[in-house]
């Protein structure tokens, strides 16, 4: 699947997409954002940061428990700041 | 008619409103919106601001968005443009038009377009200070009280 990073998080991250196969088990976002967490410490920071993340998946906003696949489209960023 | 772009270059507001009103009588006001680089913020001056956004995502929240008012307002046409990129202070940002046969209508459907553009579209701020330092804008409490006045959830 593709995981997408805008603004702070891409920094964090330290890359602003990519490719990773969805362990088996995990069904929700707030689960593959536990397992993204432990990928490396630009993960780990993005995600504990103590700031809200927003999600989206398939370029729909989305929240924790939005059910995701393999084929799925997944994006983090802060909330929007545009206007 | 609808138009909506994301785009690097800047917007010339007496064309688009030219654009969004030719051949037609039946419009009785446009409201317009520009919104514009401050050279400061949080009492800082800022040297540039820099838009980033989600590419695929923001013209189908600005889709959303307009066709949204267009029911709401029973709109004769609106217009959403958005830069991205480096922008320096004095640039426009962003252009809200909304053409209806009334004056009310055509008011509120811009008002109602920026408030939810502010908070449901994909782009995020980034300013550079003059002193060379960076920060990312924080979204506001006020943005989000502003869309929800519409009967819409942040």
């Amino acid at each position: 699947m593709k995981i997408l990073y805008f603004a702070w998080l891409r920094e964090r991250v330290g890359t602003d997409e990519e490719d990773v196969t969805l362990p088996a088990g995990i069904t929700d976002v707030a689960g593959l954002v536990a397992w993204l967490r432990t990928r490396s410490p630009g993960h780990e920071q993005a995600f504990t940061h103590g700031r809200i993340v927003r999600c989206a998946v398939n370029q729909d906003f989305a929240t924790p428990d939005a059910a995701i696949t393999d084929r799925d489209e997944i994006a983090f960023f802060p909330p929007v700041t545009g206007g | 008619m609808t138009t909506i772009r994301v785009e690097t270059t800047d917007f010339d507001l007496g064309q688009e409103l030219a654009a969004l009103t030719a051949g037609r009588a039946d419009i009785g006001g446009v409201g317009s919106f520009v919104g514009v680089v401050r050279d400061t913020s949080g009492g800082r001056k800022i040297s540039s601001m820099t838009l980033e956004h989600y590419p695929g995502m923001t013209e189908r929240a600005l889709a959303t968005i307009a066709a949204d008012a267009t029911q709401r307002w029973n709109l004769l046409g609106c217009t959403l443009i958005h830069r991205v990129g480096v922008l320096l202070p004095g640039a426009n940002i962003v252009l809200v038009l909304a053409a209806a046969p009334h004056r009310h209508a055509a008011l509120e459907a811009t008002a109602y377009l920026i408030d939810w553009l502010k908070t449901r579209a994909p782009f995020w701020k980034k300013e550079r200070f003059l002193d060379g330092t960076e920060a990312w804008v924080d979204a506001r409490e006020s943005d989000a009280a502003a869309t929800a006045k519409w009967g819409v959830s942040g």
